[in-house]
């Protein structure tokens, strides 16, 4: 176990340098040059190449990637080029928010997923099993910009339930998670349902009920607690997806992520942002990755660790 | 300028009002405004911010020695309480007001106006609008790193600034009224850093209560601002990140009262159409234009007979009406609410047979094939396609290369990458009311240069000459006839046809009914989306 520990870390940590690699290379490749988005139109061309020199972006590639990497491996993300802020100063104020919305996303998500899933497996070819289907279906294909805006109309707008976008009490984060939550909900209804459909056929379930056990009492402390394994060890698999939906649901609700960040700096070619961004999400699926498969041998000691 | 717009109906604008604001004095005092924004301040730094956004909330909360009145593109004194030109246009002398406090209480002096041009102006500051300051003599020797300051700014005591000039440039006054220009305290820049930014400390109308990232922006009143009675207002808070739909939501909801984005493309027929919201609507002209670039060094666009040709086979009215009125039809580079814009110039007029007949003359009866640059956010797109369908009216084949702004740039800047290039999105906005802001980067032989910004590549020493001649009448004697001579060089611009003028766009400023004041505060040339410093609150009555 420990063995496989290390070397799952090591791996990660090669996929991460490997990941600003790629990353530092498209952004090398992208033909637009941030010197000028800084210098502005009224700048001579000798300004832009003053602003060139000072950022080193003169240097051969390898020099710059290793100036990055070495700076980055002491925990120095650099200065963003337009807030001319440090970019672990403006992640760190952001990365509360996107943490706070993605932990109500997954509470939300696994509440209404697994409810629904457990419910169509019971009814089983019934209408309610229909309609719920329909519903993740819906829920699974619906954009996640139209759901944010439809939520806010009908919830925000018409009944004044919840604020109208913004941050900082509870009500704030119920539209965003459901927004965010939505999708995934529909995954793990469908999931559910077949994994339930899968125990509810097994012989420990006939056993139970032979030797008399209530049908509640088998469901809850038989069915439940064996269908919902496979499902555990989805949610490090999901934090990959939240980070693509958190750039559109923190746009829409006005949410301070770092969604929102990224997206700001994409658009003005901010290079120590977008690399900064992206190496803290892809930090974050990696460890769901790594969490989830430690955290399933827990669950079930059938599955090995080599 | 560089105010690259993420919407498309921001920018530094021209009020119909120009000559007759009138600023309520009685206005009543006290009392908040609610302004929403997408997109995060970058920057309070009035040296470094440079779009849309921060440009109005830093003239709030830093002075220059020069401003403008309110609601207008009159410029008057700020700062100075005395500014004097010499005979010859080289030495200008500033007086500084009496009495005249930063927001942390200490008094300026003229060796912070010396400080604060020479950090604008020093490289290690990468101040975008360092270039405007370029007449200032021993600009270029400072800029690339030489010596410790501008040679051309003297303190010549507590009170007095004196700046010489390498040029006379009629331009100056309207520099010293930038945000660039702005006074800023040496003790508060160096204690802060590069996170000035974050922390400004300024002797504007506003200083700065709160910044929390993502979230909001509050202004609060200073009150020892140095105009009496201003600002009307106690308190602007800035609502960030905002999409502009979810903003109209909450304006609507009375939780807003200025949607800085504007009124969203797809709702504006909607809140037009509404009487209620429509007379809460303030619509006033911009100083913009925007335009299709005709690359003059690539075949076959080095034909001006092409270039005429493509003039008129545009039909700008369908283009006007695609963006749902927003805008008037153009005809020359400069705005209509711009000094020097010629009234009686028709054009070239919409015709697309006379275009056959002109491109066939030059060679191409059978039109040929080309390539128009867009960028790929709506409208843009939409727009070059109704360029594309009036192209093929007069058989010319335009590919379009739908890219990402900064790539349209890049492309633009390259000799031979761009034959056409719609410039929407990114099209010229002025950074001050004057007809030479139009010329030097975006149609002078300066521009055309790789990374410039003059797209068409259109360069005419003669003009060059002309243009510099124009800016070197200085004095009030000379502002006509130096008016008169940038008309004259526009016309002269639009005969080698390196552009098609498409349209002004205007500017349609949305509030809640909360706020008042002269229709003029709300479309005000220089402040985007309103003038916070004049604009006042009913419920304060």
């Amino acid at each position: 176990m420990q063995a496989y520990l290390v070397r799952r870390l090591l791996e990660s940590a090669l996929i991460l340098i490997g990941i600003t690699l790629v990353t530092f290379i498209l952004l090398y490749l992208v033909p637009a040059d941030p010197a000028r988005q800084i210098a502005g139109r009224s700048a001579t061309a000798e300004t832009v190449q003053n602003i060139r020199d000072q950022l080193g972006l003169n240097d051969p590639f390898f020099v710059q990637y290793w100036r990055y990497l070495t700076s980055l491996l002491q925990g120095d993300m650099g200065r963003s080029y337009l807030q001319r802020a440090e970019v672990s100063e403006l992640i760190a104020a952001r990365l509360p928010a996107s943490l706070l919305l993605m932990v109500a996303a997954i509470v939300t998500e696994l509440a209404f997923g697994l409810t629904i899933g457990i419910v169509a497996a019971l009814r089983r070819n019934r209408p309610a099993d229909h309609g719920l289907m329909i519903f993740s279906f819906v829920s699974i294909s619906a954009p996640q910009f139209v759901i944010g805006i439809l939520l806010l109309y009908v919830f925000a707008v018409k009944l004044n339930w919840f604020p109208i976008g913004g941050y900082g009490t509870f009500a704030h984060v119920v539209l965003p998670a459901v927004t965010l939550g939505f999708l995934g909900a529909g995954w793990y209804s469908r999931m559910m349902r077949s994994s339930m459909i899968d125990v509810l056929g097994q012989d420990f379930v006939r056993t139970a009920q032979a030797k008399g056990l209530g049908k509640a009492r088998i469901i809850l402390r038989h069915v439940i607690p064996n269908a919902i394994l496979p499902i555990i060890a989805m949610i490090g698999i999901d934090i990959g997806l939240f980070m693509s939906g958190i750039v559109v649901v923190e746009s829409v609700f006005g949410w301070p992520g770092i969604g929102q960040l990224a997206w700001q700096a994409i658009q003005r070619i901010d290079i120590p942002v977008i690399m900064g961004v992206t190496i803290v999400s892809a930090t974050a699926i990696v460890l769901g990755n790594l969490l989830a498969d430690f955290v399933a041998p827990l669950i079930d000691p059938r599955i090995k660790t080599k | 300028m560089m105010r690259i717009l993420l919407a498309s109906v921001a920018g530094l604008a021209v009020s119909a009002h120009a000559a007759t604001a009138e600023v309520d004095q009685n206005a009543p005092v006290g009392g908040d405004m609610i302004v929403t924004y997408k997109d995060d301040v970058a920057t309070l730094d009035p040296a470094i911010g440079y779009d849309w956004q921060n440009w109005s909330m830093i003239k709030s909360l830093f002075d220059g020695l020069m401003g403008y009145e309110p609601g207008t593109t009159i410029l008057r004194n700020e700062l100075a309480a005395d500014y004097t030109i010499s005979e010859d246009g080289l030495t200008h002398t500033f007086t500084l007001k009496d009495g005249i406090t930063f927001h942390n209480g200490r008094a300026i002096v003229a060796d912070d106006v010396k400080y604060s041009i020479d950090r604008v102006t020093n490289p290690t500051t990468r101040s975008p609008g360092a270039g405007f300051f370029g007449m200032i003599d021993g600009f270029d020797s400072w800029n690339a790193g030489e010596g410790d300051g501008l040679s051309g700014v003297t303190v010549i005591d507590e009170k007095t600034v004196q700046i010489t000039l390498n040029r006379p440039d009629a331009t100056f006054s309207h520099v010293m009224a930038l945000n660039f220009a702005s006074i800023v305290p040496k003790e508060a820049v160096e204690a802060s850093g590069e996170d000035f930014g974050r922390e400004p400390v300024g002797s504007g109308a506003f200083k700065l209560a709160e910044w929390s990232p993502g979230q909001r922006v509050v202004f609060e009143r200073f009150d020892g601002y140095h105009r009496e009675g201003v600002p009307k207002l106690d308190q602007v808070t800035f609502e960030i990140g905002l999409e502009p739909t979810v903003a109209l939501l909450r304006l609507q909801q009375g939780q807003a009262d200025v949607p800085g984005d504007g009124i969203p493309p797809a709702q504006f027929l909607q809140v037009m159409g509404d009487p209620a919201q429509a007379a809460n609507v303030v619509e006033g002209g911009q100083l913009h234009t925007g335009y299709i670039t005709l690359n003059t060094q690539m075949a076959p666009f080095d034909n001006v007979d092409v270039r005429k040709a493509v003039n008129m086979a545009i039909n700008k009215d369908r283009i006007v009406k695609i963006i749902n009125g927003r805008a008037v039809p153009a005809n020359q580079p400069l705005p209509p609410t711009m000094p020097g814009y010629a009234d009686d110039y028709e054009g070239y007029a919409y015709d697309p047979t006379a275009a056959m007949e002109m491109l066939a003359a030059a060679g191409f009866p059978d039109g040929f094939t080309t390539e128009l640059f867009v960028m790929n956010v709506d409208p843009n797109p939409r727009i070059a396609q109704a360029i594309q369908q009036d192209l093929k009216e007069i058989g010319i084949t335009a590919e379009l290369r739908s890219l990402a702004q900064a790539n349209v740039i890049a492309a633009g800047g390259e000799a031979d990458q761009a034959p056409m290039i719609w410039s929407g999105g990114m099209a010229w906005i002025a950074d001050f009311p004057d007809p030479s802001n139009f010329y030097g980067p975006i149609l002078g032989c300066a521009g055309a240069v790789q990374g410039g910004w003059n797209w068409a590549w259109y360069c005419n020493a003669d003009l060059d000459a002309k243009a510099a001649e124009a800016d070197a009448m200085t004095g009030a004697d000379k502002a006509d006839a130096r008016i008169e001579a940038w008309k004259e060089i526009y016309l002269a611009v639009m005969e080698d046809a390196p552009w098609v003028p498409i349209f002004n766009e205007q500017r349609f400023t949305l509030t809640s009914g909360r706020v008042a004041g002269d229709p003029s505060l709300f479309v005000d040339p220089v402040h985007i989306p309103v003038n916070y410093d004049y604009i006042y609150s009913k419920e304060a009555e």
